[in-house]
């Protein structure tokens, strides 16, 4: 551009070959090319659009949406959006209602509607699929007639629970995932103590993750630090040591696990054989919060080591011999000069094994006992064993939301593109 | 689609090879953890790859009544081996509309010889720590534990989900999983229960007894079987909505329900068949020298103090009670 322009008379606009003025050429020029770059990235756009956004996105979609009562029941959704919350179910309401289950028993609709109220008002799943099939010998008066079948239909709290459910969007589900549920007056309170299960799950998870990141990062340090400084030759026969494990299966390692650390396990064998801990006090180590946090730390050291090798690996052994020579003590140096230098390697390996931690559920089902269950395992058991995967998408989506926010939080701290991963 | 492992075999070979060769009809089997989930997210996706599903009894009447399964006519059934109906041989209550019954899988209380000289003999022993010392092993969820609790509690089988559809009823059954909460020691997948009894790590668990089987006959490990307070539930086949194949898929499951089908793949794997009239074709183990009839959790002597799980109670209080279950773990 510059030999072209430099063609041209100096006199006036400064113009291109073709005669058009500089500025459009170049904006021209540079859209090409922007256009060029984009084609080349929009196979792997469009590839992590399909098959990771789009999904994702219908997935956490799912817990703001669930028509299972609204799409079969519309007599009674009608009924509730003439009737205002708080008006007591009338002789129409209840008509809606055995109209609904007659059209709900033809339809084979009945559980869909129940499994959608279930998850609210527990117990109530048989009521719908009973009250279909016997919907067609429902007679007025229905008020009565449905009572005299169930008394459960009278129930506020089933009705503040269809009411909620009449709109397919609903924040019920993220509601159940933080412990609280709707009350007969559709206010929302805490469940009881017995029943609390997400939150002191989330917390633990929390905590734990922070754990295994801090653990990986002091066992990692000074790993990360030989491997940069030893001799390529010797460093790379580390490094393979290092990559071994990470190339290995993650259930044949957790279950390594389980062998070693049971309480029939090597390690406990070994300690009572040499009498440092007697038959009866075999230290439990597996099935129980130790277990996962030893297990996931070794499953995760790599993911730390990796990227804080790849920084020491770029730091000058010269500047910490600079600063011993102008007479800082060794710590002094490893604190001011070498710690420093590592920080972007910290940061991505602290972030990375941190949220691997978060939404790791194999190794916990396995060696976690009960209580060292994570959130995870609570997602997993909504989706493939309750099947509710509203309140799964819900508790996935609060997962995420909290990940994101320590990222932003990381963001504005630290500054994300200190960091360095690999 | 199925479970895989022994499970898998079990039916490749009582059922899959002998309908190829009578039909002519190829099977590509896939494994899934739980058929069932696949099979609700291809049915709502629009996108049905599977014609013939395994399931447990519970989910395939879930799915049912949510409109996921098409209906099965029980007229393309074969008639028991002694003639009766199908409505009467099969296990009772377990044919449905969507689903044909063809095993009964039991979850019992299996413990090592080894460990006591006098065995346990009854559910009851199985809360004793200190008759019969040494941990326990569970399944990590509220069904069938709950169950065997209130069995153990003095409860007779035919009463627990009465008992247990009360407040007072559950709290009682907590409580007696309280009595040996600490020495419990809770499994997720089905091989961990026989590998915690053979590493020594517990004494007794209450498994399925077709893993136990399989350790006990193949590996030689001393576990037997408490047959008392055992909580059975059927499992089958179900036609996913939008199946591609239906008809082929109805043959097959006509041709696999067939009593001796049932019977023959007792020879793979120690699940009964679930038909009455199968039972007494029943015939040795593929080892030529185990006579399965004892093995079933069927057999008339395994019967004396069994529950059939129902799906009713549980699909209604499945949610409730295992978060209740959930945060019974978790506070320790």
């Amino acid at each position: 551009m510059a030999q072209i322009a430099a063609n041209e008379p100096p006199v006036g606009l400064l113009t291109a070959a073709d005669g058009a003025p500089l500025r459009v050429a170049l904006a021209r020029a540079q859209s090409r090319a922007r256009r060029r770059a984009f084609l080349l990235v929009a196979p792997l756009l469009l590839f992590v659009v399909v098959t990771f956004v789009l999904p994702i996105g219908q997935l956490l979609y799912r817990s703001v949406w669930n028509p299972g009562f609204a799409d079969h029941m519309t007599n009674v959704g009608a009924w509730f959006d003439a009737n205002p919350p708080g008006v007591e179910p009338d002789e129409a309401a209840f008509a809606a209602l055995a109209a609904d289950l007659l059209a709900a028993s033809e339809a084979r609709s009945a559980g869909v509607v129940g499994t959608r109220i279930n998850y609210d008002v527990p117990g109530t799943r048989s009521l719908f699929t009973a009250g279909a099939r016997n919907a067609d010998e429902l007679a007025p008066p229905f008020r009565e007639a449905l009572i005299d079948l169930d008394e459960q239909w009278a129930s506020p709290e089933l009705w503040t629970a269809m009411r909620a459910a009449s709109s397919a969007h609903t924040p019920n589900f993220y509601v159940a995932a933080l412990d609280r549920k709707l009350d007969a007056d559709g206010s929302i309170v805490r469940v009881p103590e017995t029943e609390r299960v997400y939150l002191p799950l989330f917390w633990r998870t929390m905590f734990i993750s922070a754990l295994i990141a801090a653990i990986c990062l002091v066992l990692a340090f000074p790993v990360a630090h030989l491997l940069a400084t030893l001799p390529l030759a010797t460093s790379n026969i580390l490094m393979v040591l290092v990559l071994l494990p990470f190339w290995t299966s993650l259930l044949v390692r957790t279950t390594s696990w389980i062998a070693l650390l049971q309480s029939q396990g090597v390690v406990n064998n070994a300690l009572v054989s040499t009498g440092v801990i007697s038959d009866a006090n075999r230290i439990p180590m597996m099935y129980n919060q130790a277990g996962t946090i030893i297990a996931m730390t070794h499953i995760l050291l790599p993911f730390m080591i990796l990227p804080l090798y790849s920084v020491m690996r770029t730091i000058k052994p010269t500047y910490v011999r600079a600063a011993r020579s102008l007479g800082a003590s060794s710590w002094t140096a490893f604190r001011r000069v070498y710690l420093p230098q590592t920080m972007p390697g910290i940061g991505a390996g602290v972030l990375l094994v941190f949220i691997l931690a978060v939404g790791y559920y194999i190794t916990p089902a396995l060696v976690g006992g009960a209580s060292g269950q994570l959130f995870s395992n609570m997602i997993a058991f909504h989706m493939q064993r309750s099947l509710n995967w509203s309140l799964a998408a819900a508790l996935a989506a609060i997962l995420l939301g909290a990940v994101l926010l320590l990222y932003w939080l990381y963001d504005r701290l630290v500054g994300i593109d200190n960091m360095k991963l690999g | 689609m199925s479970w895989g492992g022994a499970y898998t075999r079990s039916q490749v070979e009582a059922y899959y090879k002998p309908f190829t060769e009578a039909t002519g009809i190829n099977i590509v089997s896939v494994d899934a953890d739980n058929p069932a989930t696949p099979i609700k997210a291809q049915v709502e996706a629009g996108n049905v790859t599977v014609d013939v599903a395994d399931v447990e009894f519970a989910d395939a009447v879930r799915l049912c009544d949510e409109g996921l399964l098409e209906d099965i006519d029980h007229s393309i059934l074969a008639p028991g081996a002694d003639g009766s109906a199908p409505e009467d041989d099969f296990v009772p209550g377990s044919l449905v509309d969507c689903f044909v019954p063809t095993i009964v899988y039991t979850i019992a209380v299996a413990f090592d010889t080894t460990k006591f000289d006098t065995p346990p003999t009854s559910i009851a022993d199985f809360f004793d720590l200190e008759n019969f010392p040494g941990k326990r092993s569970m399944r990590r969820n509220a069904k069938s534990n709950l169950e065997m609790a209130l069995m153990a509690d003095g409860v007779p089988a035919d009463e627990v989900y009465d008992v247990l559809s009360t407040p007072e009823g559950v709290d009682r059954a907590f409580a007696k999983l309280d009595t040996i909460k600490a020495d419990t020691i809770w499994w997720e997948a089905g091989a961990q229960a026989p590998q915690l009894l053979a590493d020594g790590e517990v004494t007794m668990a209450a498994a399925f007894n077709g893993r136990i089987f399989s350790a006990a006959i193949e590996e030689g490990k001393p576990f037997e079987i408490l047959w008392d307070g055992q909580v059975y539930e059927t499992e089958g086949y179900v036609i996913p909505k939008g199946a591609p194949n239906v008809e082929d898929a109805l043959k097959f499951i006509a041709f696999a329900s067939q009593p001796q089908q049932l019977a023959d793949q007792a020879s793979w794997i120690s699940y009964g068949p679930a038909r009455k009239s199968s039972g007494a074709l029943v015939g040795m183990y593929q080892d030529g020298k185990t006579d399965m009839k004892p093995h079933m959790p069927t057999a008339a002597e395994n019967l004396t103090n069994a529950l059939a799980s129902d799906y009713e109670f549980w699909v209604d209080h499945d949610a409730e009670l295992n978060e209740r279950f959930n945060a019974w773990l978790s506070a320790s």
